[in-house]
């Protein structure tokens, strides 16, 4: 039983930070924090060297460039993804350590912020950012577009969501993080029962996060409304940009309903109401219902654009347009929508009556209805095709045959008797990430090896590619199959240590699992490397390695600053398919200036602003946070008088880099 | 983003983006009736003529009624607005809006309803 706990003492100055703070009586945290510190001067000190600051500002932290954000977006991905993934390798070691008395290694205040930390990160800060940054880079170049329709609150977004990843990893060294579970559920995240700093870094990492994802999904809807090139109608969109536009149609309807609840929370700890507490009319039943009304859209927000590019990879690697688009954008909507109206399968025993769980268990079966009509489409899409299988086509056909078992455990789980014997168990934690890797993680995969050459101009390295694809798959399967097995035992989730021994080696399969998609992501990273120093000889001139259908094949890769010389006329779906079709001639004269938006710093200084007050608001250092907003509002005004907002590209310089373009095209040819 | 030429004709169709021609007449229109809007309900409140639940539902109609004089006289919305875009998000909203608040209170009651024993049931618990 847990009881109230007092909180702790503050001062004036620094609130409740103190010395105390520092967690320096655990030795796993103090050995991290040397090797985080060690890295991060050899990287501050690489760039001092190579007198890299000015460039890293000028080019890319200020940058105002769709293509540049995306790219750091899919870096702030990546880095929180390792940290995430090492968060899942302890809960595995100690989980299989934690037998026949043995404690593990993992004191329980420590496991219980890494379970807490591993699903936040993974969902907020690797999930989302790589997804955010997938769309911000592919959407404007699948449209015809210049830029999104607001580039510098592209990158105040970014910047947004690089202060929440950051302020929830001050924690890991400064404090404490919750010890909630990732949707911090009261009253145990309530003042009373978790007294200390973790659910403030919990909170104010996501609210900070939040506005940043909030305003880049405004800002996608409207690139995409707005910034089509002529000729592209709503049906002509290729379908990646259209899951993109019902992915961000959910990021905008449903994140203001986390932001409401964070706040509601937020104020109970901080201002002493009662919204979620046990008493005077508080109903901690209140925030799951809300949560999860946020949290339901979120995972389909999570899937969606991923579910296009399995559409895009699928037609492109079996030489045929997509079987089905209609269906394809119909499914689409229908999930979107549908999204909405099943969020209580994730509280089925809360002690709703049988008619509300029939209701919300019907719908959620029906959502596999859409779902499966994709499925065949992708199958259909590839019937009596000339299937290459290169790396994006592996990722996709091992997503067909994982994501296919993830869908039925959870249409099982939609049968609210079922979901009774097996909720909060490891057969649920075997479910979503049956589904969020094999459907969200693989597909990822796939993008990323489809659009690098893209993005840098050569291919990735298929040797390694394959390694990565290999210890993947495999591993995922060891080690989830197991949790499934498990979670039919009855095991349920977060447990730390356990009585019967006869568990152990399911534990232990399932640790040798994340062993094999830890060598996955390590040859992953190599390829990344191995690609980077064999550029030369994966180097594509020709803007086109895949036989692409649509329209960012038919710029350069990288693509120019202003993406297109002349905005494309489109007259087909599969755009680029069908100019190649019509023998399009690339306009090599004529060039005009080309208006673009200049880069500022101002999103950059105003994620700090927000960072520290972010920080202030954990350790209730008021003089800070008041300092820290009047910061922000005033900098925010400020900015509205910076007037050197635009700037063109000369057509001298704009039928230069074409030229370069030319060039290289007679060359390959 | 830019004044590209090339842009201009971006979008779905040969419809420009119209801004709504907003005037001083239309801020005053808004301005007073919100006024008038508020000014009631705290009457009401203030000075109890009607019964506690009658009151609370005027309230709520007021409020719906400010909601729609904002939306027609502070963010200019009409049917035609923004080429029908601004009323089908504003159909999407609503759509879930009202999915939220009505599910929301069908399942809070329901929690209520079979989580909420009553003293008696609890002396019958183990």
């Amino acid at each position: 039983m847990i009881t109230p706990q007092p909180a702790p003492a503050t001062g004036p100055f620094l609130g409740k930070l103190s010395l105390d703070a520092l967690p320096l009586h655990e030795p796993i945290l103090v050995v991290t924090f040397i090797a985080v510190a060690i890295g991060g001067i050899a990287v501050l000190a690489a760039i001092t060297k190579y007198r890299l600051w000015g460039w890293l500002w000028r080019d890319w932290l200020t940058t105002v460039d769709h293509k540049r954000i995306g790219i750091m977006y899919m870096i702030l991905g990546l880095i929180m993804f390792l940290r995430g993934f090492a968060d899942a390798i302890m809960m595995r070691l100690q989980q299989a350590m934690a037998f026949g008395g043995s404690e593990g290694y993992l004191p329980p205040h420590h496991y219980d912020q890494i379970f807490t930390a591993h699903g936040v990160i993974m969902i907020f800060f690797v999930a989302m950012p790589f997804i955010t940054g997938l769309m911000n880079y592919i959407v404007p170049l699948q449209i015809g577009a210049r830029d999104v329709s607001f580039p510098f609150l592209n990158n105040f977004s970014f910047w947004m969501t690089v202060s929440g990843a950051a302020l929830t990893m001050i924690s890991l060294f400064v404090g404490e993080y919750a010890q909630t579970g990732w949707l911090a559920y009261p009253p145990l995240s309530g003042i009373a029962y978790s007294p200390n700093v973790g659910v403030d870094y919990y909170i104010w990492g996501l609210q900070i996060a939040g506005v940043g994802t909030t305003l880049s999904g405004i800002n996608l809807i409207v690139t995409i409304l707005k910034l089509r090139a002529p000729g592209m109608g709503l049906m002509k969109m290729p379908v990646f940009t259209w899951t993109s536009l019902c992915a961000n149609i959910l990021i905008v309807a449903s994140f203001p309903i986390l932001t409401a609840t964070l706040t509601l929370l937020a104020l109970d700890r901080y201002a002493g109401t009662n919204f979620f507490t046990n008493d005077l009319g508080g109903s901690p039943m209140m925030y799951v219902n809300l949560i999860w009304i946020w949290g339901h859209p979120e995972v389909y927000i999570l899937v969606l654009p991923l579910f296009g590019v399995y559409s895009e990879v699928t037609s492109t690697f079996s030489g045929k347009k997509l079987f089905g688009y209609t269906s394809m954008v119909y499914a689409t909507i229908c999930i979107t929508i549908l999204s909405y109206i099943v969020w209580l399968h994730h509280f089925f025993t809360m002690g709703s009556g049988a008619s509300v769980n029939s209701f919300f268990g019907i719908t959620t079966m029906v959502i596999s209805i859409p779902t499966g009509a994709k499925l065949f489409n992708w199958l259909f899409t590839m019937y009596r095709g000339r299937i290459r299988f290169e790396l994006p086509m592996m990722w996709t056909v091992a997503f067909m045959l994982t994501f296919v078992i993830g869908g039925m455990t959870g249409v099982l789980l939609a049968v609210p008797p079922a979901d009774f014997v097996l909720h909060n168990s490891l057969f649920l934690i075997a479910h979503f990430h049956n589904v969020i890797i094999g459907g969200v993680l693989f597909g990822l995969f796939a993008a990323i090896n489809y659009w690098w050459p893209k993005a840098f101009g050569f291919k990735l390295d298929v040797f390694w590619g394959k390694i990565s694809f290999w210890c993947w798959v495999v591993g995922f399967w060891m080690a989830f199959m197991p949790l499934y097995i498990l979670g039919l035992m009855g095991v349920t989730r977060r447990m730390r240590v356990f009585d019967d021994p006869s568990l152990q080696i399911w534990f232990v399969i399932a640790a040798i699992g994340a062993a094999v998609i830890a060598v996955g992501i390590a040859a992953m990273l190599i390829q990344f490397g191995v690609s980077i120093w064999r550029r030369k000889e994966l180097a594509d001139e020709s803007g086109d390695p895949w036989g692409g259908r649509t329209l960012e094949w038919a710029t350069s890769s990288p693509p120019p600053d202003y993406n297109f010389a002349f905005t494309p006329v489109i007259h087909s779906l599969d755009a680029w398919h069908d100019m190649k079709k019509r023998g399009h001639q690339r306009p090599v004269a004529d060039f005009r200036d080309i208006h673009m938006p200049s880069n500022t710093g101002t999103g950059f200084i105003l994620a700090a602003f927000c960072l520290v007050m972010g920080f202030a608001l954990v350790w209730h250092i008021w003089w800070l946070v008041i300092a820290s907003f009047v910061a922000t509002i005033a900098y925010a005004i400020f900015h509205t008088f910076n007037y050197k907002r635009d700037f063109d590209i000369p057509a001298a310089t704009v039928a230069a880099v074409e030229d370069v373009r030319t060039r290289h095209l007679a060359a390959g040819a | 983003m830019s004044a590209d030429p090339h842009h201009a004709h971006a979008g779905d169709g040969p419809h420009e983006i119209e801004m709504p021609h907003a005037s001083m007449r239309d801020y005053l229109i808004g301005f007073i009736l919100s006024v008038i809007l508020t000014a009631i309900p705290f009457w009401l409140v203030m000075e109890r003529p009607l019964s506690d639940g009658a009151t609370a539902a005027v309230i709520m109609v007021f409020a719906a009624v400010q909601i729609v004089v904002h939306m027609v006289f502070f963010l200019h919305m009409s049917p035609k607005a923004e080429g029908g875009w601004s009323i089908t998000s504003l159909t999407f909203t609503i759509i879930i809006v009202v999915i939220m608040l009505a599910g929301s209170l069908w399942v809070m009651h329901h929690l209520n309803t079979n989580m909420m024993p009553s003293p008696h049931d609890m002396s019958q618990l183990p």
